[in-house]
């Protein structure tokens, strides 16, 4: 018997937790083939840029910029958070199928797992809010100075992070391929009542009120405080509670599951 | 330290208990596989076989005693490469391809095979532009094994291997396990199929309620389920059947016609009875079959224990 075949000393540890670029290639690629992803982050939002960008009073002035500039940075908030939340929703889909017990017997650490996760949900946020701006500048309507556009896009992006725990949570409680069909009509309903659609201006006082305390109405202040110049500090505090709820939530259904990876 | 890794056994499990809230799953398994050994890890469900493995995966930790692989943790084990687990199902993304996954696995470990010198020798080559959702259930176990072989592992444990697979199959499976084996691959297996383990295994480890209730060759096995079967066919059979049944090791006796047929722990002394004393000829003496030794050895002969917890730890293991 020979075990010199098997000799453990000469076995190496990937480095960075196995983390790699084979790794983000195939996970990005998976997301831009599924279809049902793209049309709900890329072809959505697009679409509803298009047709809300047009209606009137469109130039109507807002803070540094007009109306349609208003409804393009919220609308690029919108499908960077479908888009986060529908790769949230897949870590739970892939745990219920047994991958990421099989990923478990790689070398694969579960923080590079989930930093894998996360860069593939910004890359995907970072083509949504591209392609709503775009479609944007096409349409020639929006207006707005060249850093706030910069400025918005960016904080759009980190404010998808708040969706893709969602995105986490809500895949944990509903168990299989339907979390996004929870989340999609979940999220508009958000965006509405966030003032996505619509400036809460117009809402009824006691749907303002009740506006205000869900979770797409914070990150979509902040998202437009470059525009709009205006930030209440209930926005922020808003936006860093749901932060903090949905990551307890995802974190919290997570460890419930790790009694058997 | 250093020979210490190099020479340590492949699997060693030292008191290892494992407990769900009140539920014993593991209670208290003492277990040494040395390097090169095909293991089959035998049992009724509930008996703490699943526990077990997911414990040697470093998947779970032992509420008390050590689990060491190669002389290290198992998560550091699995971090280098040297342990490998096929199971039955899961496992496996739908959306990818074939050889999508094989190149995912492959990049977590430094200095895997090409993807596809991984592909061709599974024999996965021809599918390997095919989502992974639409391969049939032998093609989606052979992309297992395929992702299990990559990492060239020390350790290699499968869960019911070959269930689903033909008869042809089945054989071709273990000579390549075999073969493995032969270049000190341990190989630990947890199976139903009690011919299986009699057939492949080196080693045959009996669990029974979170423990070993036996641990030895298949021949070991068997002779541990007490006695032999010895047949005859006599002229006075109910005369010789009273004859056997006072002598000493023999635990049962059926008289069917002109046939006397004795149970017995003392099978020879029986048998030269018969040849010697009596005019029985047709004389067949045969051991119990593995199903037999299995069923006597894991039955629920212990009183100390209850049907409740028995339930109990069945129904977490189906559960999980």
């Amino acid at each position: 018997m020979s075990t010199t075949a098997y000799d453990p000393t000469t076995r190496r540890v990937p480095p960075l937790g196995g983390f790699n670029l084979t790794l983000l290639r195939i996970e990005l690629l998976r997301m831009l083939r599924n279809r049902r992803t793209v049309m709900f982050t890329l072809v959505l939002p697009a679409a509803l840029a298009l047709s809300f960008g047009n209606q009137k009073g469109a130039d109507q002035t807002i803070g540094s910029g007009n109306l349609a500039a208003y409804l393009l940075v919220s609308m690029a908030l919108y499908g960077a958070a479908l888009t986060a939340a529908a790769t949230g929703s897949m870590v739970a889909m892939e745990r219920a199928l047994g991958w990421s017990r099989q990923l478990r017997l790689t070398p694969l650490h579960p923080i590079a797992y989930i930093l894998t996760k996360a860069l593939v949900a910004l890359s995907m946020g970072a083509l949504a809010i591209a392609s709503v701006n775009v479609v944007g500048l096409l349409m020639g309507k929006a207006s707005m100075p060249a850093h706030i556009w910069v400025a918005s896009a960016l904080l759009a992006l980190v404010c998808t992070m708040t969706f893709a725990a969602l995105g986490v949570f809500v895949g944990y409680i509903v168990p299989g391929e339907n979390a996004m069909q929870i989340l999609g009509p979940g999220l508009a309903l958000l965006s509405f009542l966030g003032g996505l659609f619509v400036p809460l201006s117009q809402f009824a006082d006691v749907v303002r009120h009740i506006a205000w305390w869900t979770p797409m109405y914070g990150v979509a202040e902040i998202v437009r405080a470059p525009l709009t110049h205006e930030l209440p500090w209930y926005a922020v505090v808003n936006a860093i509670a749901w932060l903090a709820l949905f990551v307890a939530g995802a974190a919290w259904r997570m460890s419930k599951d790790t009694a058997r990876v | 330290m250093l020979t210490a890794v190099i020479n340590a056994p492949a699997i060693q499990l030292s008191g290892v208990r494992k407990e769900f809230g009140s539920v014993v799953a593991v209670d208290g398994i003492d277990l040494t596989v040395q390097r090169g050994e095909v293991v089959a890890f035998l049992g009724p469900n509930g008996a703490g076989k699943t526990s077990t493995i997911d414990m040697v995966l470093g998947l779970s930790r032992p509420t008390a005693g050590t689990v060491e692989v190669l002389g290290l943790e198992p998560r550091a084990a699995i971090a280098r490469g040297l342990v490998s687990a096929v199971m039955q199902t899961g496992g496996l993304l739908k959306d990818l391809t074939v050889r999508e996954t094989v190149a995912y696995t492959a990049s977590l470990f430094p200095g895997a095979a090409p993807v596809d010198e991984v592909l061709d020798r599974a024999g996965i080559a021809g599918i390997g532009d095919r989502k992974v959702g639409k391969c049939s259930g032998g093609e989606q176990q052979r992309l297992r094994f395929a992702m299990a072989l990559l990492p060239d592992p020390a350790l290699l444990l499968l869960d019911e291997p070959t269930t689903g697979m033909d008869v042809e199959g089945r054989r071709s499976f273990w000579a390549a396990i075999r073969q493995d084996a032969g270049r000190g691959r341990t190989v630990l297996f947890a199976t139903h199929y009690l011919e299986e383990a009699d057939q492949y295994a080196d080693r045959i480890v009996l669990v029974s309620h979170g423990r070993v209730v036996a641990d030895g060759s298949g021949s070991e096995i068997k002779a541990l389920s007490s006695g032999r079967t010895v047949r005859a066919t006599v002229g006075d059979a109910a005369a010789v059947g009273r004859q056997l049944q006072a002598m000493a090791g023999v635990d049962r006796v059926e008289v069917r016609g002109d046939t006397v047929i004795a149970h017995a722990k003392e099978s020879d002394a029986v048998a030269r009875h018969l040849l010697t004393s009596t005019d029985a000829r047709d004389l067949e003496i045969t051991a119990k079959g593995i199903e037999e030794a299995f069923l006597s050895l894991t039955g629920d002969h212990d009183p100390s224990r209850t049907g409740d917890a028995t339930d109990a730890a069945d129904r977490q293991e189906a559960l999980q």
